[in-house]
């Protein structure tokens, strides 16, 4: 074989190609495209898309789906803001408060997946009605928060020279990811993920701990979601029942866009940030044009993803053959 | 003798409905291949389950290193050094060769896992077996053999001391399992214990020093490979004493005078499939009844799938009425050649469970019209109610589910499936198993009747007797090869027997003409 990328890195090759021929049509369509501020603020604006993304990277590597990541960042946002404002909590109680409940909640999703045998699908989508409902049951109301911290925070941003600056919320996303690759490639935890989404009876059979791994894995999710939601806040500075509706669906998308096999297994998180960043560079191609409407994103996406999954159905029979 | 290395003890285990295993024992000293042999359904697998954790037994006790043990899980099994290789090959196909050795045991230094190390270990692991692959590669890119070595190379990788292979050789080849064997007589010198659990006799004949049978969960007994004729070990097996079989052919059934003579319907020259079965000729006339015998694993599956196109010959022709037609290249291609095969596993390949009786009476006829040709309501009743009168298939309407009926009259509908498609052969596989007798019986007649209207009947059995009883010509096969044919008069349980025991340097000097 002449070819010298292994099949393995053949979808997350192909996710980088796309990265780059996308931002470079638009760098040479539309002037100023083409800059590091442009570049920050795909980090930016997308950081809370990408942390769930990320531990959406790992429950798909597991062989499952969690739907209930919108809803968890709708809920989180509306209690951190509610706390906050109305209860007068200090914003790290709030945050470590609301990060428990989401990773508590994850794992009684993946606890009812795993010892009664459910579908994630629909054990996720009960957590998606439950989580949406509980947000209004906080507070019906988008609702502005105004602290201190709050104040502080909007300008602890990182310099990184030229004028430039990296957000409090850019190196959130930064510090998630960096955290999700060395789960999923250095821990033992992170490479049963894989093992179980490869195939779930093998992986038991090698005494492999399926069940922890994946209650961990919700967990984790959960995790992430909460702290979208935290950075939703710091993003808006408000808290609003409806954040996040059908954000589960855009996570998805950019986790399959990045080169991970909806059926579990095979997939790289790096793939994942990838996925974010071509989301990003569409949207903002399509802010940068003014003309375009902004639900070419969704078209967009939609064509890629659909791309990225004969590309997989293409390298998986292909191996089969093999 | 020494102290045995494990020693199972009067092992039971029963699931809702069966009792898989009663009393079983099994014993086991280093540095020795045991074979755990029995057919399907006798509770080897269960047994080894019991052992490596996956089941808990219900009673019994199991000594190791002569410690009582109780295994909750696999990996509890394998930190006693208990190791298992299963039937299919257990790795995870899209993580490289390298991982999967270590999975699950992989060490980190400050938190990070040490892909250098494991790699190395892989390399070290599988050199032990003489095998030398770039171990960064996916497990899936690698042929069987070499996978089935990587989960021995996994097992043993945790200084095992007890090595169970399940089945391990049904997938190689000849070459492929020699180097197989090479390495298990490698890790017996080193003192480790193995079970083997095979089909294959020859194999068991060339490896094991000991052998245990067991037959509907219990241990019919320990025997010495060396000390135990083939034929007495079939015989436990089967659970036939030698002694008491019949030498005489089949008696009272008179053959039809047409099905002896003619020339044949279907002819199949040369067919086989590389690591499914070696070369075989097969032949059919209009009205005759042939069988297929042989153990478990022997290839009688796959030689009906060969012919009904389910699995594509490599080499071969195949003709019928003497005209050359090419080898069937699909089921449907088969169909219409008006060949019906009524598959083993009801359950999976067979039967559609909520459909009603009428849809799954009429589906292969409607396969072979196609989807335009619909059958009308009216038609489809009529055919229904024929062959639920005709076979006698005890359901409250045609329109009830299908899954509410008993197993033999499942069987039946299966049947007239395949009848109502009016095939001039149709092959059989297993029809009457775990049915009861009194369907059973019915279906046996059904099968002499088919065969006087003029059609060509294949019965695949494991029960010797009920193909002695039907069969006019047998073909007998052993390891995935045709063995032996006898017909008429020389069918017995007996003979058939023998046939399967042959080792191959007996095979030439009786073997039945052919």
């Amino acid at each position: 074989m002449s070819l010298k990328i292994s099949r393995k890195y053949v979808p997350l090759t192909a996710t980088f190609v796309v990265f780059v021929v996308l931002f470079g049509i638009a760098s040479l369509r539309y002037e100023g495209f083409a800059s590091a501020a442009v570049v920050v603020e795909l980090f930016s604006e997308n950081a809370f898309l990408g942390i769930c993304a990320l531990g959406m990277t790992l429950v798909i590597l597991s062989g499952g789906i969690d739907l209930s990541v919108g809803s968890v960042v709708g809920f989180t946002s509306t209690f951190v803001a509610t706390m906050i404002m109305e209860y007068a909590w200090h914003p790290i109680n709030a945050w470590a408060v609301a990060l428990v409940l989401g990773t508590v909640f994850g794992a009684g999703m993946g606890c009812l997946i795993h010892f009664y045998k459910l579908p994630a699908f629909l054990v996720t989508l009960g957590g998606l009605f439950f989580a949406r409902g509980m947000a209004y049951a906080v507070n019906r109301e988008s609702l502005g928060i105004n602290h201190d911290l709050y104040n502080g925070l909007a300008s602890a941003n990182i310099p990184l020279g030229g004028g430039l600056s990296l957000s409090l919320t850019a190196s959130l996303f930064i510090a998630f990811f960096v955290l999700t690759f060395y789960i999923g490639r250095y821990t033992k935890f992170g490479r049963n993920v894989y093992a179980i989404g490869g195939d779930e009876d093998s992986a038991l059979l090698m005494g492999l701990p399926v069940g922890r791994t994946k209650i961990g894995v919700y967990a984790f999710s959960g995790f992430c979601s909460a702290a979208a939601g935290i950075v939703m806040t710091l993003y808006t500075w408000s808290g609003n029942p409806l954040n996040g509706v059908a954000l589960e669906l855009d996570a998805i998308a950019v986790v399959v866009v990045g080169g991970t096999l909806l059926t579990g297994g095979v997939g790289f998180v790096a793939g994942t940030l990838l996925g974010v960043l071509i989301y990003g560079t569409i949207q903002q191609a399509i802010y940068f044009d003014g003309n375009l409407s902004s639900s070419l994103t969704s078209v967009a996406i939609g064509v890629l993803l659909l791309i990225f999954i004969l590309l997989q159905k293409a390298i998986v029979s292909k191996g089969e053959e093999a | 003798m020494p102290d045995p290395l494990l020693s199972m003890r009067g092992i039971s285990k029963a699931f809702p409905g069966v009792q898989a295993l009663s009393e079983a024992n099994l014993t086991l000293y280093r540095g020795e291949v045991h074979a755990l042999m029995g057919e399907n359904g006798a509770g080897k697998s269960t047994l080894i389950k019991t052992l490596t954790g996956v089941h808990q037994r219900d009673a019994g006790e199991v000594l190791f290193e002569g410690k009582p043990i109780k295994p909750a899980a696999p990996l509890e099994a394998e930190g006693l050094g208990i190791s298992t290789v299963f039937q299919e090959v257990n790795l995870i196909p899209h993580l490289s060769v390298a991982e999967n050795i270590s999975l699950g045991r992989q060490r980190s230094r400050f938190g990070f896992m040490q892909w250098k190390e494991i790699r190395e270990r892989a390399e070290r692991a599988l050199k032990r077996f003489d095998v030398e692959i770039d171990v960064t590669q996916e497990v899936c890119s690698y042929s069987v053999a070499i996978q089935q070595m990587v989960a021995i190379a996994r097992a043993v990788d945790i200084d095992a001391k007890l090595l169970v292979l399940d089945e391990p050789t049904s997938s190689l080849d000849e070459n492929e399992v020699e180097e197989l064997f090479a390495v298990m007589r490698k890790l017996c010198a080193q003192g480790m214990g193995i079970v083997f659990i095979t089909h294959f006799l020859d194999q068991v004949y060339s490896i094991t020093d000991r052998i245990t049978v067991l037959r509907n969960g219990q241990s019919i007994g320990e025997y010495e490979t060396a000390k135990l004729p083939r034929i007495e070990l079939i015989s436990h097996m089967l659970g036939k004493p030698v002694d008491q079989l019949a030498d005489t052919g089949s008696d009272g059934l008179s053959r039809s005078e047409a099905a002896s003579q003619g020339e044949a319907w279907l002819e199949a020259k040369d067919l086989s499939k590389e690591g499914v079965m070696s070369s075989f000729d097969f032949e059919i006339r209009k009205g005759e009844a042939a069988g297929l015998a042989g153990l478990l694993g022997s290839g009688r599956t796959e030689t009906a799938k060969l012919l009904f196109g389910i699995l594509k010959s490599d080499t071969g022709e195949t003709s019928m009425a003497g005209n050359s037609v090419g080898n069937p290249k699909s089921p449907r291609q088969a169909i219409a050649r008006k060949i019906g095969f009524c598959s083993e596993d009801r359950k999976r390949e067979g039967i559609i469970p909520n459909l009603s009786v009428r849809e799954n009476i009429v589906l292969a006829l409607q396969a072979r019209k196609g989807f335009i040709n619909t059958i009308s309501r009216q038609e489809q009743n009529r055919i229904a109610d024929k062959f639920i009168k005709r076979l006698r298939i005890k359901t409250p309407s045609r329109e009830t589910p299908i899954r509410t009926l008993s197993g033999g009259n499942q069987q039946k509908a299966l049947l007239a499936r395949w009848l109502a498609t009016d095939p001039d052969l149709i092959i059989l596989d297993e029809p009457t198993r775990g049915i009861d007798i009194g369907a059973r019986d019915e279906i046996e007649e059904l099968i002499r009747e088919l065969q006087k209207e003029g059609m060509a009947v294949l019965l695949i059995s494991s029960e010797l007797e009920e193909i002695e009883r039907l069969c006019e010509r047998v073909w007998v096969l052993r390891d995935r090869q045709f063995v032996g044919e006898l017909s008429d008069e020389e069918i017995s349980e007996k003979a058939i027997m023998s046939l399967i025991a042959h080792s191959d340097e007996m095979e030439g000097s009786d073997e039945a003409e052919s």
